[in-house]
């Protein structure tokens, strides 16, 4: 059995390379690919928990995170879709439209 | 151990993602990321989430990825903009783990709770999954399915040729 600290220190390291690739990387797809990265790792602490309390609450809750997950992407990849045919760019330094 | 070669597997391709400069590439080693923890998954007994982790994320929002790549043409997407903020972010990142890893160490392994489902000890768990979605969490789990239908209506409309 492998000790939760270990899964916990694994999903810690997911976590923070996929931080790192949203806060530095400027191609909007590669940010999605980090916020999925996060997204796991969140899930990976939900049933390394689970079956250390042996409660599988935890599976259910996991189900949740991935289909949340599902729906983002869809959303988030056809906002990207949208900003490119409106600004023919996919860098996130050019979606500044919001700031009025 | 298995556990170990799968989790170091996932970190590398994990930064291979971030740092790749194509997205086709990053895309292909994310689902490299996704199938090693899917099997980590099936290590901590959790079969039915393996299945769904590769079926969901290696399947469905792999495609998605894949077909949105392909719909950016090549000059937008390589196009390399300035990696910014490097020493920020990994700043950030390392003052995250540090105090996450120091909340780690001082925690107290939690005591096991009242009235909870036992995982199974052989043959997989998804019954008491099953069983547990459709009793104790039925709500949640139809709010989810709103959710999905408000997703896919949101990027249905979102992606139509005028917006």
């Amino acid at each position: 059995m492998i000790p939760t600290s270990h899964i916990l220190v694994f999903s810690l390291a997911l976590f923070t390379i996929g931080l790192i690739g949203v806060l530095t990387r400027r191609n909007a797809i590669i940010v999605m690919m980090g916020i999925e990265l996060m997204l796991n790792s969140a899930n990976i602490n939900f049933i390394a928990f689970s079956q250390k309390l042996g409660d599988l609450a935890g599976q259910v809750f996991s189900i949740f995170t991935i289909v949340v997950a599902a729906g983002e992407v869809a959303v988030g990849l056809a906002i990207i879709i949208s900003l490119y045919r409106n600004k023919d760019s996919i860098n996130v330094d050019d979606m500044n439209i919001m700031k009025g | 151990m298995v556990f170990y070669v799968l989790a170091s597997l996932a970190v590398v391709s994990a930064v291979m993602v971030i740092t790749r400069r194509s997205a086709v590439h990053a895309a292909l080693f994310l689902v490299l990321t996704f199938f090693c923890v899917a099997g980590i998954y099936v290590i901590l007994s959790a079969e039915f989430l393996a299945a769904v982790q590769v079926l969901v994320y290696a399947g469905g929002i792999m495609v998605l990825f894949l077909f949105v790549i392909m719909l950016v043409p090549l000059e937008a997407r390589q196009l390399r903009p300035p990696v910014r903020h490097v020493a920020g972010s990994l700043l950030l990142a390392g003052l995250l783990a540090a105090s996450l890893i120091s909340f780690f160490a001082a925690a107290k392994g939690p005591e096991t709770g009242d009235g909870i489902q036992p995982l199974a000890s052989g043959g997989g768990n998804i019954e008491t999954v099953g069983l547990l979605l459709y009793q104790r969490y039925m709500l949640p789990f139809e709010i989810a399915s709103v959710l999905l239908l408000v997703a896919m209506i949101g990027a249905v409309v979102l992606a139509r040729k005028k917006v």
